[in-house]
């Protein structure tokens, strides 16, 4: 098939919408309505994507907007919901437990988000540094990341143990007393922290893939401009890297807003002791399908994606300054 | 002709390889490296691999232990009489098999259904220019931010309703739809066929369907190898699904049939089991990474994520 011999004018109908060049004619015929040959793409286009369609409408539309109805009811499940306007709600913002696990929440994201992004984009700059075993380093920093969190628990829960674990061993090593990391309320959800740690390989992929877009020739002409490698990654590769950063970022925090297995399986889905690991979605759970609270658990998820949106776009908004789309292109 | 030919990276020649071997050395304008410029970082990189290395060495030495060496304290750094049995112990404490069989049927129709959608919807969203095409991808990247979480308790009562739960239904069939992140990540690698490509081709009488089948397949192989691994690493260590969905112990899988089996049967089943147990249960995803392990790197930078 000879699809690579160019197709005689550069610029066919198809491409001119796009690139924009060619102002004169398009617009004018595009102003009054579809002709039968965008009419036919259009058909194709969204056959092509019609299961991306039904699942936008069965997996996100209808359960988000069930969701919130199924907010102003008490359901269990079994019998119809009956409707009971805003009780929910003011349960939830009463509920001890529910300040309990925000909390608990709350101090998992600000210590795991900056540090997950902090040591993320040190690996994707170890993965990417011009040394001959580079792949070496790349397997063993993403080889953590394929541990299912399950697994990550029960290697903690053995590392960590009061009485025989290795965790007390280097303590003892430095002087300290042996500890039960897991037996405390605060203990318990720094080893999670650091458990999560250990998968920062996926967001140091998407790093890579960033670092990789900077062009080499701005790193050389900061080098014959003399400019310190500190001095380059602080002026050219943390502005360049910007949007990743950002995408990484809020992928952060929703990720944290729902910290989930780990604290179930380390805790056998307790969320002890003391609550300490009675994380926000522990307690959606808890109330969905341990206390059959279906109509209070759907106002905790509304509540949640409502703190999710607006941090997304707090955070969004707040980068606008920051963000530099300069190399997107590339 | 000689100019326009690039070498593949397989077929250079001996010189060459030398001089690339050279070349990581050297700077990119040329000038060579100190020696003690990438000490620093290797040394750095060396302690940074020890503590990643650390979880896997810890499963694999804590499976091997008799139940009286995991119990000495200070701990033994290896085992020093190996127990092999401890994982014919772990595969036969539990219904392990079974296990394995519900995790293996969920994730090669995952791999497969999830493969084949986000292609063909990925196809829709990169090779064919139809009008609002690139308004409606920003729903697409929209739905990449949503919480889960907001779905989870009308999903539960819809595969109720349809009578599903307890079987392997509720974890399949989701991925006939499309994922926002696989959809995203193939869009940005079709983009990089030529649209006069694709032009040519139709004027040549060709249907879309053979477009997508004889173009857009062979070329966005590398990207949909990366999603097929990736959706075979999610599905096979997917807890919270498993954990909603299958109650009955005939239709779990590895990761939630471990942790309930752990959980109902503390006394029965032992760390070094349990050790041994997670072991085999990530030989099969480590095996994938060593045998497709430039696609983990190359498909998301390949494409370039923007």
């Amino acid at each position: 098939m000879s699809v690579t011999d160019t197709v005689g004018p550069p610029a066919g109908p198809a491409s001119a919408v796009s690139a924009g060049v060619q102002t004169a004619a398009p617009p004018t015929r595009r102003s009054r309505g579809l002709n039968a040959g965008q009419r036919r793409k259009l058909r194709t286009g969204l056959l092509f994507i019609s299961p991306w369609i039904i699942g936008v409408l069965v997996f996100i539309i209808y359960p988000v907007v069930y969701s919130i109805a199924l907010s102003f009811t008490r359901y269990s499940g079994m019998e119809a919901p009956t409707w009971v306007g805003i009780q929910n709600y003011v349960t939830a913002f009463t509920d001890p437990l529910v300040g309990k696990a925000a909390s608990n929440t709350l101090f998992y994201a600000i210590i795991a988000v900056p540090l997950g992004l902090i040591i993320s984009l040190v690996l994707a700059i170890a993965m990417n540094q011009n040394v001959r075993e580079v792949a070496w380093y790349r397997t063993i920093f993403y080889a953590p990341s394929l541990i299912p969190a399950f697994a990550m628990s029960f290697i903690f829960i053995v590392f960590l143990n009061p009485q025989f674990g290795v965790f007390n061993r280097v303590l003892n090593l430095f002087g300290g007393a042996n500890v039960n990391l897991l037996g405390d309320p605060t203990g318990v959800k720094i080893a999670i922290i650091l458990m999560a740690q250990l998968g920062a390989g996926n967001a140091a992929l998407i790093f890579l893939a960033g670092l990789r877009n900077i062009p080499k020739t701005i790193y050389e002409a900061a080098r014959v401009d003399g400019a310190s490698p500190l001095r380059q990654f602080f002026s050219i590769t943390f502005p360049l890297l910007s949007p990743v950063l950002l995408f990484n970022l809020i992928t952060g925090i929703s990720g944290s807003l729902q910290v989930f297995t780990e604290a179930f399986i380390v805790t056998n889905g307790t969320g002890d002791p003391d609550n300490g690991a009675l994380f926000y979605m522990m307690y959606l759970y808890k109330n969905a399908f341990g206390f059959a609270e279906l109509g209070y658990a759907s106002a905790l998820a509304v509540i949640l994606f409502l703190v999710g949106l607006a941090l997304a776009l707090l955070v969004y908004w707040l980068s606008r300054r920051f963000v530099n789309y300069d190399v997107e292109a590339g | 002709m000689s100019t326009m030919i690039q070498t593949p990276a397989e077929n250079i020649s001996p010189q060459r390889k030398k001089a690339n071997a050279e070349a990581y050395n050297r700077r990119a304008d040329g000038t060579k490296r100190s020696w003690y410029s990438t000490l620093t970082a290797r040394i750095v990189m060396i302690i940074l691999s020890i503590l990643f290395l650390m979880p896997l060495y810890w499963m694999i030495v804590s499976a091997l232990k008799s139940n009286e060496e995991l119990a000495k304290f200070p701990p033994t750094l290896w085992p020093h009489a190996p127990e092999f049995s401890n994982f014919v112990k772990a595969v036969t404490a539990m219904p392990f098999l079974t296990f394995f069989a519900n995790s293996a049927i969920i994730t090669v129709s995952v791999v497969v259904l999830s493969v084949i959608s986000n292609f063909i919807i990925a196809y829709g969203f990169a090779c064919i220019d139809w009008p609002g095409r690139d308004k409606l991808f920003y729903v697409v990247i929209a739905t990449l931010f949503l919480p889960f979480p907001v779905t989870l308790i009308p999903m539960f009562d819809m595969w109720a309703r349809l009578g599903l739960v307890n079987t392997l239904f509720p974890l399949i069939l989701p991925a006939m739809f499309g994922s926002a992140f696989y959809v995203f990540l193939l869009r940005q690698f079709l983009k990089q066929i030529p649209q006069p490509m694709l032009d040519a081709a139709r004027v040549d009488g060709a249907s879309e369907w053979t477009i997508l089948w004889r173009i857009a397949f062979p070329t966005a192989m590398p990207a949909l190898t990366t999603v097929a691994i990736f959706s075979a690493v999610g599905s096979w260590n997917d807890f919270m699904g498993p954990l909603i969905y299958l109650q009955d112990q005939k239709v779990q899988t590895l990761s939630i049939g471990l942790q309930t089996f752990r959980s109902v049967n503390a006394q029965d089943v032992t760390f070094n089991q349990l050790m041994a147990a997670s072991f085999l249960v990530i030989v099969p995803l480590l095996l994938l990474f060593f045998i497709f392990q430039r696609y983990f790197i190359r498909g998301i930078t390949i494409g370039g994520f923007k």
